[in-house]
């Protein structure tokens, strides 16, 4: 028996997926070490209250923090009807066979990985000038940041119509029901924390993003508070304006902006997983 | 009572009287699925029209085959491949990290880890997968080319290694998690069979799970490829914005998604050829990851047809 040279190669690899794993959670680690070391001592009230200033000692970033915040409501007022709409309509009506409906679902699963920067794109052309031509404004943020999104929460949100076990449906017909009240009365209701999981998700990502925005011209110094039809800038523009900035302190002060960001994505994160574990039936 | 004499000959289950409400319901969730059509219509439109007037005042073969992308200088030149050879770069290093390590820790998780512990470590590969692109540029700038100095590698400020390392760490998430999806897809009863054959846990891993898996572990190399591809600000902050035909990492470059961002932040005048490169050198970029996506939700669908 060839045990023992077995087991010996067996140990090495399982030590490998170990260093695999080592490699994922040490870089989280120091990652963060680095931003929560290097922003402590910019993180204080007037990060919240100040507008951006060249002076670091002076400098906040209060009008990017209420864009983002902005961004976030927008976005789930656009994202979450379309995106529920779309599953709905896939899951509940659209006939499978028909090429179409085959090519919509294609279309879907690509247009969740075209590159974020491709999206900006498309806002340039159609939101920011041409057809829609709103200028640079929070609310042209808002709508391609929900297009840039929206696949995300369509795949997020079917997956929770598809768990819904088809008893529960073919129940419903049974007793009379139509096609709209089976899906608002039981799928819907079913589906809610699914949904509400995914798109809490696909929110924290839509917040973080950067490069769209960047191309429709969310600009550094905005010293006022943004309303959506104003000029705006977003957390992580000024994020990445204050990094590329040559001075010492204003990469302090981006890593105490990046701090906020984080606390952001982290309490949505933390929200979704309690979502997730609080209300999620097993069938 | 009149229906039922209608049902009487040929007994109907569907609902006897048309109901206008449910139509339009239909046509209102139809709508909604429009706007996925439109977006990608939009984004097709948006691209081509810029991209052929550019290709009207620069040749297609000197576009794809030049070697100097100079489109400020006097005269201009429009030769992509430096902004193919930096996006390449980056990538590379990026998968070098992230499909090793992406798959090694898929094989952990899917056929190692205890329940609990995947519990805890799953959590964690999420959260690194939620952290925005802008502060993994903000670590590759002030932390890891600072460190590659320190370990002896002579790196400029703006490289293209520490960029790709980085990615290749915001990639990993990607690959593992995509990867593991199709090794749980993998019926029990071939690891079983294994394992009654006398099989090792690493002979099981290695020779049964992975090779019944492999279209999706393929996939999910694709799609993060694509998403290397594709990545903006780890690019524009760390690697930097100088057009560079090399393969060396050591030098800073510049990849097709930087040069967009920076030239839309810039103030070129609109109607312009400079300003029409972000549109071709943009149509560029979406070709390239529209092709690899095909190929992935290709081999993701052939999985999910062969054990599901």
């Amino acid at each position: 028996m060839r045990r023992r040279g077995r087991d010996l190669r067996g140990g090495l690899f399982q030590l490998l997926l170990l260093v695999s794993l080592g490699v994922a959670l040490l870089t989280l680690g120091t990652l963060l070490a680095q931003v929560f070391v290097k922003g402590a001592s910019f993180l204080d009230p007037l990060l919240f209250t100040d507008p951006p200033s060249s002076d670091p000692e002076q400098a906040g970033a209060r009008p990017a923090i209420l864009a983002t915040l902005y961004l976030g409501v927008m976005l789930v007022l656009f994202t979450v009807p379309l995106g529920v709409g779309t599953a709905v309509y896939l899951e509940e009506y659209a006939d499978r066979e028909r090429w179409y409906n085959r090519l919509l679902e294609v279309n879907i699963q690509n247009l969740a990985a075209v590159p974020s920067i491709v999206y900006g794109i498309l806002g340039l052309a159609f939101i920011v000038r041409g057809p829609l031509a709103l200028g640079p404004v929070l609310l042209a943020g808002g709508l391609i940041l929900t297009l840039l999104v929206l696949p995300t929460v369509i795949i997020a949100a079917r997956e929770a119509i598809r768990a819904v076990p088809s008893s529960i449906r073919e129940g419903a017909y049974a007793l009379g029901a139509t096609r709209w009240q089976v899906v608002s009365r039981q799928v819907l209701p079913a589906a809610i924390p699914g949904i509400a999981t995914g798109s809490i998700l696909a929110l924290s990502r839509g917040i973080g993003e950067t490069a769209p925005l960047l191309m429709i011209g969310a600009v550094a110094y905005i010293a006022f508070d943004p309303t959506p039809t104003s000029q705006f800038t977003a957390l992580p523009v000024q994020i990445y304006n204050w990094t590329k900035l040559p001075a010492e302190d204003f990469k302090l002060l981006a890593a105490s902006a990046i701090i906020v960001l984080l606390g952001m994505l982290l309490t949505l994160n933390a929200l979704a997983i309690w979502l997730r574990n609080r209300y999620q039936r097993r069938w | 009572m009149s229906s039922v004499e209608v049902g009487a000959a040929a007994p109907a289950l569907r609902a006897t009287r048309r109901r206008y409400g449910e139509d339009l319901i239909k046509l209102l969730l139809a709508l909604c699925a429009f706007v996925s059509v439109a977006t990608t219509i939009g984004i097709v439109v948006a691209l081509l029209l810029p991209a052929l007037e550019f290709f009207r005042d620069v040749s297609v073969v000197d576009y794809l085959t030049g070697k100097n992308w100079a489109p400020l200088f006097e005269p201009p030149q429009f030769g992509v491949l430096p902004l193919i050879a930096g996006t390449f770069v980056v990538t590379f290093w990026a998968c070098l990290v992230a499909i090793p390590f992406g798959l090694g820790a898929a094989i952990y998780l899917s056929e190692y880890a205890r329940p609990r512990t995947r519990a805890l470590l799953k959590p964690l590969l999420e959260l690194l997968a939620g952290i925005p692109t802008v502060v993994f540029g903000y670590f590759a700038l002030t932390f890891v080319t600072p460190f590659l100095r320190d370990l002896g590698i002579q790196v400029e400020i703006f490289n293209g290694l520490s960029a790709g390392l980085v990615m290749g760490v915001m990639m990993l998430p990607i690959v593992a998690s995509l990867s593991e999806d199709a090794m749980s897809a993998v019926p029990r009863d071939l690891r079983d069979g294994a394992y009654a054959l006398g099989s090792s846990k690493f002979q099981v891993s290695t020779r049964i799970v992975v090779p019944a898996a492999v279209s999706g572990i393929i996939a999910s190399f694709v799609l993060a490829i694509s998403r290397a591809v594709g990545e903006t600000m780890i690019v524009l902050i760390a690697a930097g914005q100088l057009p560079n035909l090399t393969f060396d990492p050591r030098q800073a470059v510049e990849t097709m998604t930087a040069f967009i961002a920076a030239t839309a932040q810039g103030d070129v005048a609109q109607d312009s050829v400079e300003y029409r490169t972000i549109f071709a050198v943009g149509l560029t970029l979406f070709v390239i990851t529209l092709a690899m996506n095909l190929v992935a939700i290709a081999l993701v669908r052939r999985f999910r047809e062969e054990y599901e």
